[in-house]
């Protein structure tokens, strides 16, 4: 069996006839120098100007793309270095929005929730400069993490739309807009991420129908993921199996893989990108502790389906630690190959019944 | 003759001053959150945010001035959280809000503490006018927390009520009293349920001598949980009109109301500044809907607290909200 879709990121050179494509969800942690870059960036009485900031952006781009290569991942990220947070970056590149102040996360926990004041219109490219720049800092594919409308829409004030439904739509409209543009520049590994379903999974309908109009155009080889963090899985699947999407990026090492019999039936018909490290512990999983969670993925799905990944992005990491799981991930990935290889590995996935009947 | 109180119900923003001086002075890990014993320099801050918060509400022209609850790091579970028999544990969700707060988990007696007393002494002294008090409803505060105590819910809410009771005693002289109840809509209680939550209600009200309204909110009232919170010895229920219209007016059409009401009829959870008149054509609507009924007094108010919205819009929604009853004071006048 083979995957065409996937099989576009296989190394030339990749040694094993399997092939489970290792890549990250998108954030990674920032060089110290970069946010001290910043603040004195921010600060009117120095003279570190615009130039500075970008060539300072520009070289932890490059840094963070290479230290991902480093450690071996078959389709790489920028550590997203230019992107504050994931509302915010987009919200100040989308007409239609305005700032009004830090609003209270958790404790002292901020954030600049952006409100929706106007209909939201598409001007200049998010993300092309971003992904141009790190698709010349390396041989490997890039991968684009672009946040969800359906999050963009949740996570900001709305005082144009009707409802966050309707905002949501014409927000997955500009991503569409966006991703035409990456696609012509050469991108084709966009994943779309979708923090905000996790805590309304009744709204999965809504972000399906968002997903029609993301994808609408967009060339079939261009690989499309969905990450979803942390939630309760039961209540998008199967529904989410309907979704245009190649991938589905999911956190599960994090719960010890207590929701994995979520996906088991009906039959997961797409590729699974399994999280196996858990981002909120500071320590480096053993290479022999990922290939266990690896095999739990294929439990899921076959080898030909299955793409290994972090539970989700790695930012808050010490930096050491967020590089060492990275390295651990694809050595373990790379010893899972070989023992398929070899048939060493015998998984059984339990036949599930039917989704038609 | 209808009174209109322009009022909200607590749990302020932070300035934004604050939120920077607090976080450098506490930290942005979960240790670092209120514990009750904060030191000088941390209560100093909060002292001169205190101070703002009530400037602002003089300034806009409200009715009743809240202490603005800006130490609640924790929102509604903020009683517990600093209560020296629960400990906090890891951050949960707040709500279906993209708000957290510390799980508080009971393990000993819950005796009074004074921690809210406290906070009211302190805005008594900075304000001559109306002086209103906020605390999270008895069934609301059981349901954020996590009881290893009492061992039966019914025990723990009797509990819970037993401590809002002796906190709410404590109290410097009030003219109001919000207790804020979203999980009877939220997680709307069952049947005995509810007609303990109203008991529990019922208890912390009498504790008082003000007007007591509380203050559900994120959609109506089951209608069984709306007859039983009926029967609490309370002078408001508050209407979340932001969220739902039809179960609210129905609620009321059905089963009646107490003298006075509280109407959400302000978004606190969007930065969409409402017009004045349209807050006061919104009461009219209300008014008109419920043709038999006249109150005594009705509260203009957000529907939730505020803490969700941006300093500044923050400020204009107190301003709306002091003009609104402004005006539907001169209409019905």
């Amino acid at each position: 069996m083979s995957n065409e879709n996937k099989d576009q990121f296989r190394p030339e050179d990749h040694d094993n006839d399997h092939f489970l494509l290792t890549t990250v969800v998108g954030s990674y942690p920032k060089p110290k120098w970069l946010n001290r870059a910043k603040e004195l960036y921010e600060d009117p009485d120095h003279g570190f100007d615009e130039e500075d900031w970008q060539e300072a952006k520009d070289d932890a781009a490059r840094l963070i793309t290479q230290e991902h290569e480093r450690a071996g991942l078959d389709a790489v990220v920028d550590g997203e270095m230019r992107r504050n947070e994931m509302v915010e970056f987009f919200a100040h590149r989308i007409e239609g929005y305005e700032f009004n102040g830090p609003v209270k996360v958790w404790g002292h926990n901020y954030f600049d929730k952006p409100s929706v004041v106007s209909d939201v219109e598409y001007t200049d490219s998010w993300l092309v400069d971003e992904y141009e720049f790190t698709a010349s800092a390396t041989d490997r594919p890039v991968k684009v993490p672009i946040t969800g409308p359906y999050t963009l829409a949740s996570w900001s004030f709305n005082e144009a739309y009707e409802d966050d439904e309707e905002l949501t739509y014409a927000l997955a409209d500009l991503v569409n807009e966006e991703i035409e543009k990456l696609v012509e520049a050469g991108a084709r590994y966009i994943q779309i991420d979708e923090p905000a379903l996790a805590t309304t999974p009744d709204d999965h309908a809504i972000v399906g129908e968002a997903l029609e109009h993301i994808v609408d155009d967009i060339p079939e080889e261009v690989r499309i993921g969905l990450h979803v963090c942390y939630g309760d899985y039961s209540r998008i699947y199967p529904e989410i199996l309907e979704f245009p999407v190649d991938e589905f990026d999911l956190e599960l090492a994090n719960g010890d893989y207590d929701q994995l019999d979520v996906f088991k039936d009906p039959e997961f018909t797409a590729d699974l990108a399994l999280g196996v490290t858990d981002v909120h512990v500071a320590e480096v999983e053993s290479v022999e502790q990922i290939e266990e969670n690896i095999k739990k993925g294929l439990e899921v799905v076959p080898p030909e389906q299955l793409v290994v990944s972090p539970d989700c992005g790695v930012k808050l990491l010490p930096r050491e630690v967020a590089y060492g799981k990275m390295e651990n991930m694809v050595e373990a990935a790379r010893n899972v190959e070989a023992d398929l290889d070899a048939g060493n590995i015998d998984i059984e996935r339990e036949t599930p019944t039917p989704a038609d009947d | 003759m209808t009174e209109y109180v322009s009022t909200t119900p607590g749990l302020y923003p932070l300035p934004d001053w604050a939120k920077d001086d607090l976080s450098d002075l506490k930290g942005h890990q979960k240790h670092d959150l209120i514990s009750g014993d904060e030191g000088e320099e941390i209560t100093a801050a909060y002292e001169e945010a205190r101070q703002e918060v009530i400037g602002v509400q003089e300034e806009a022209g409200l009715d009743r001035i809240v202490e603005g609850q800006l130490r609640w790091d924790d929102m509604l579970a903020h009683p517990l959280a600093v209560h020296d028999n629960v400990e906090t544990r890891g951050i949960v969700r707040y709500y279906d809000n993209n708000n957290f707060y510390r799980e508080p988990v009971v393990q000993g007696e819950l005796d009074a503490s004074g921690d809210v007393a406290n906070e009211l002494e302190s805005a008594a002294a900075v304000t001559d006018g109306d002086l209103q008090a906020v605390l999270p409803g008895p069934y609301s505060l059981a349901d954020l927390a996590t009881d290893e105590q009492y061992g039966d819910d019914a025990e723990f809410l009797g509990a819970i009520a037993d401590f809002l009771e002796a906190e709410a005693e404590a109290f410097p002289e009030v003219e109001t009293l919000f207790l804020l109840e979203p999980s009877l809509v939220e997680n709307a209680p069952e049947d005995g349920q509810d007609e303990r939550a109203s008991e529990a209600i019922d208890q912390v009200a009498t504790a008082v001598d003000a007007d007591v309204v509380v203050q559900p909110y994120w959609g109506a009232l089951e209608e069984k949980v709306y007859a039983h919170l009926l029967d609490a010895d309370i002078d408001a229920v508050g209407f979340d009109f932001v969220a739902n219209q039809d179960d609210n007016l129905y609620n009321i059409q059905e089963y009646g109301a107490t003298d006075d009401a509280a109407l959400g009829l302000a978004d606190g959870q969007n930065t969409l500044v409402e017009d004045p008149e349209a807050i006061r054509d919104r009461v009219e609507w209300v008014e008109d809907k419920l043709q038999v009924t006249e109150f005594e007094t009705v509260y203009l108010t957000t529907n939730t607290e505020t803490f969700y919205l941006p300093y500044g819009k923050f400020e204009e929604k107190l301003e709306v909200l002091a003009e609104a009853a402004e005006l539907a004071e001169v209409k019905a006048a």
